[in-house]
């Protein structure tokens, strides 16, 4: 009993620094945050649905999962790469970046609307 | 040749470019390099040795090529083997009916009665790369036969190969060791087994693709570019339509990656480029219908699927570790984080397998991982000689020296850890040891030795020739060659420190090519006596030492192909079912396609009973012909009579009325006299020695002398009541039977 509150103590604490320490985030990254979890959150969706229905088309299902799942990764590889704390890309310009970004979510979305049927 | 000279320019325009800048176009490249070979002594060093590089790849380009040819020089432009001949049928009917006739095709001529359903059931990546390429040749206006362009596909892509080895290598260390790899995966046996011209099998393209995977996925982690990643992604599609290997790459990925991330190597560039190439690349691999939802399904994928979630996870925890700044609130989150996500993990795991959603490993996964299993629990997959695990003599026959220099390679990449040469260090010790469980995937294992060689090649003739120009140098110091001054000074200083270091070098530098230059020669023997023979048709040596070849196989099947009803049913052992259905173009009961085990075990159950018995069965079954394969004239050993003891387990092991033991005296496989009364007597022993007892073989042994066996035979007085021989080839290796009709009187 003695540990329970030590506990909710430290997620309080560590609910609250992280919010201040996120509210310094440059605006354009929070925008693909927002993005990755509206896409995360489809995702979920889906699975939820999927668990109540059933997954009987499976290949609809499944595209429309790794849909959600592709566009968050990308949109997190994106968010990496033009993150100017990362030493890493230092050099990468983020047109560069945004333009492999585009390519790719071409590239997914085509494979799953042919997936998709 | 133009469009090996054509590709050997693509070469030096990408080798181009990094050098100079992207304004260097194609006719300015064409025009340089003539102006390269008039006006040799001005060039600068930097050009020589683009020039020298690129000549070198151009002509490592071209005998990779040529070097398979042997087969076509000494017998004719032919399929080989078994398998070539379903995809050399495939590519026939794709080329003639169009890819969708091609992707629905049911074929009623193979597993009578059941029949396969070919487009969902095969993997088209070499098929439809075949007939891409001959669309290609045809729309240039060049008329050639889709059996050359069949032939010639695997040597088209060995050469290939040899560029992507070119750019790994330097990617892994530096160019002169890319130079290195692509000459010795040019003309190493390990990989020409399996892509003479003519061995039209999957594995040709299927270990570009591999290569090509690798390549860009290494690129990838080393750029941490989507696009690189995109690229992998792609490759990984090729090597999915081209063949089953791709599991090992949806393995040594995530292993990779694991490793990476356990050895703390961690970076946002591996991030990158695993997330999108497993994103993709999965659906990718998803359209192609044999593999279909396998990636999310089987137990074989699963450790992609962690890995994914696993980086998801702990890129989450580097970020909140990031943002937060305070160790002690990060390892109460992190006792949190990975507890919740290890009993997730587990919990759908657990529910997966138990509910059946997450299939279990295959048969052949599982004797991969314990090579004892197959032999004793799958006798269909033991029974291929491909399958059986590696003797050392043949991986110092498909490796030689580079089984020396492989360890060495590792050394230097150990020497010199990076993300990439730890990639290269995974796949050669992975696949080493997958090497030495099978046969066939010392393939597989072959670009990872060659690459590792490479480096240990180049980085020790590299130091030799730095030891031995330090010399020069400092002598000749005031020509100022062109090594570095810095360095020279350095290794002059060594010098003075070690005696003879001059000469030692010399010595080992001597050494070396002599070692190369015996692998060249090795290799080219290997190529022209043990790997292009197309096993189709066989040659011997005669008694003058002429050379004898033995044409029966197409013999047989043009005499099915001409003289029996168009919809005659022929039983044979699944080895030929491929040939039969592709030359002779007759309905087969099995093939080698081994998918479905009942049906073969009722073969092999046929040919292992007695006559009236076995007539019962090829009743049920609609045959018309039987086929048997016999070496006792010729001395051929890998004929039926030899497999015979496959046949009667695999019949054995689902109609138990088969026992092995009544075939057997005293546990010994014999067809002479002592033989067992049930060997004497059975289909198969009788459609091979059919009147063979009045045949004299060889001169000074008694008729009835078998041949491959050196025994007389023990059943000379063979009488058939339900089959009756309807032809026999003129070296008596193609027996065909026909299958009487049941008599119309009682």
């Amino acid at each position: 009993m003695g540990r329970s509150p030590t506990t909710k103590d430290d997620a309080q604490a560590l609910f609250q620094s992280l919010r201040s320490a996120y509210a310094a985030t440059p605006t354009n990254l929070k925008i693909i945050d927002l993005y990755v979890v509206f896409a995360v959150s489809t995702a979920v969706i889906q699975v939820v649905y999927m668990a109540i229905v059933g997954s009987f088309p499976f290949n609809s299902f499944l595209s429309g999962v790794l849909s959600c799942v592709g566009t968050a990764v990308l949109a997190v590889c994106l968010r990496i790469q033009v993150n100017k704390e990362n030493k890493e890309f230092k050099d990468l310009p983020p047109e560069r970046a945004f333009a492999d970004f585009v390519l790719c979510n071409l590239v997914l979305h085509l494979v799953i609307m042919n997936f998709l049927g | 040749m133009v469009g090996k000279v054509d590709a050997a320019k693509g070469g030096a325009k990408s080798l181009q470019s990094p050098a100079s800048n992207q304004a260097t176009s194609k006719p300015d490249l064409s025009s340089m390099s003539t102006a390269f070979s008039f006006k040799n002594l001005k060039l600068k060093t930097k050009q020589q040795e683009l020039l020298i590089r690129v000549s070198i790849l151009g002509l490592v380009y071209i005998l990779a090529f040529i070097t398979r040819l042997f087969s076509v020089l000494r017998y004719e432009s032919m399929i080989h083997e078994f398998d070539p001949y379903f995809n050399y049928r495939t590519t026939l009917y794709l080329t003639e009916k169009g890819f969708y006739e091609f992707w629905n095709w049911f074929d009623s001529e193979s597993w009578y009665p059941l029949g396969r359903i070919i487009g969902g059931t095969l993997y088209p990546g070499l098929m439809v790369t075949a007939a891409i390429i001959y669309w290609t040749l045809k729309f240039l206006r060049f008329a050639v036969h889709i059996r050359e362009v069949c032939v010639l596909t695997a040597p088209f892509f060995a050469s290939n190969t040899t560029i992507v080895a070119y750019f790994f290598g330097k990617e892994l260390w530096d160019s002169g060791a890319g130079l290195v790899a692509a000459a010795l995966i040019a003309i190493c046996p390990g990989y020409i087994s399996r892509s003479v011209a003519g061995s039209y099998d999957n594995e040709g393209v299927a270990i570009f693709a591999l290569l090509l995977t690798f390549y860009l996925f290494v690129k990838a982690v080393n750029t941490g570019s989507l696009a690189w990643s995109l690229a992998s992604a792609f490759g990984y599609f090729y090597m999915v339509s081209a063949w089953g290997g791709y599991v090992f790459i949806i393995n040594l990925i995530p292993l990779y990656v694991l490793v990476l991330l356990i050895t703390g190597r961690y970076s946002m560039r591996l991030y990158v480029a695993y997330n999108c190439m497993y994103i993709v690349g999965m659906l990718l691999a998803m359209q192609i219908r044999f593999v279909g939802f396998q990636h999310v399904q089987s137990g074989e994928h699963m450790a992609a699927m962690g890995v994914f979630f696993l980086i998801q996870v702990f890129y989450f925890l580097v970020y909140v570790k990031h943002m937060l700044n305070d160790k002690k609130l990060f390892q109460a989150l992190l006792r949190i984080g990975v507890t919740s996500a290890v009993g997730v993990a587990a919990i759908a795991l657990g529910v997966g397998t138990a509910s059946g959603y997450i299939s279990p490993w295959t048969g052949r996964f599982y004797s991969l991982l314990d090579p004892t299993y197959a032999k004793d629990h799958i006798p269909i997959i033991a029974s291929v000689s491909e399958h059986q695990p590696t003797a050392w003599s043949s991986f110092m026959f498909d490796f030689h020296i580079l089984l020396f220099l492989f360890p060495a390679g590792l050394y230097f990449c150990f020497k010199r850890l990076s993300d990439a040469t730890i990639f290269i260090v995974m796949y050669g010790l992975t696949s080493m040891y997958f090497a030495g469980v099978m046969v066939r995937l010392i393939l597989v294992a072959t670009p990872a030795v060659c690459l590792i060689s490479a480096i240990a090649v180049s980085a020790t003739i590299k130091n030799l020739t730095q030891a031995i120009r330090g010399k020069n140098t400092q002598t000749m110091s005031s020509k100022g060659t062109n090594s570095s001054k810095g360095l020279s000074k350095q290794q002059a200083s060594l010098d003075q420190t070690i005696p003879y270091l001059k000469n030692g070098a010399t010595a080992l530098l001597l050494g070396a090519f002599y070692l190369l230059s015996r692998y060249a020669i090795h290799c080219t023997w290997v190529t022209s006596e043990a790997y292009s023979s197309p096993s189709i048709v066989l040659a011997a040596r005669g008694a003058h030492g002429q050379r004898i070849i033995f044409d029966d196989y197409r013999e047989a099947y043009f005499w099915l192909r001409q003289n029996t009803p168009s919809d005659a049913k022929i039983m044979s052992w699944w080895d030929y079912g491929y040939q039969i259905t592709a030359m002779g173009n007759r309905t087969v009961i099995v093939d080698n396609n081994t998918w479905n085990n009942t049906h073969i075990a009722t073969v092999g159950r046929a040919m292992s009973s007695y006559e009236d018995e076995a007539y019962e069965i090829m009743r049920s079954l609609d045959v018309d012909y039987v086929l048997v394969v016999f070496g006792g004239v010729t001395g051929y050993s890998s004929d039926d009579i030899n497999k015979f003891l496959w046949m009667v387990r695999i019949g054995g092991g689902v109609f138990p009325v088969i026992k092995e033991p009544d075939y057997l005296v005293n546990g010994e496989y014999r067809v002479d006299k002592g033989a067992a009364p049930k060997m004497l007597n059975c289909l198969m022993y009788k459609l091979c020695y059919y009147r063979f007892g009045e045949l004299t073989t060889e001169y000074g042994k008694p008729p009835g002398y078998d041949r491959a066996r050196g025994v007389e035979i023990g059943n000379k007085d063979v009488k058939l009541e339900y089959l009756e021989e309807a032809f026999t080839t003129s070296n008596w290796i193609v027996r065909i039977y026909k299958v009487k009709p049941p008599s119309n009187r009682w």
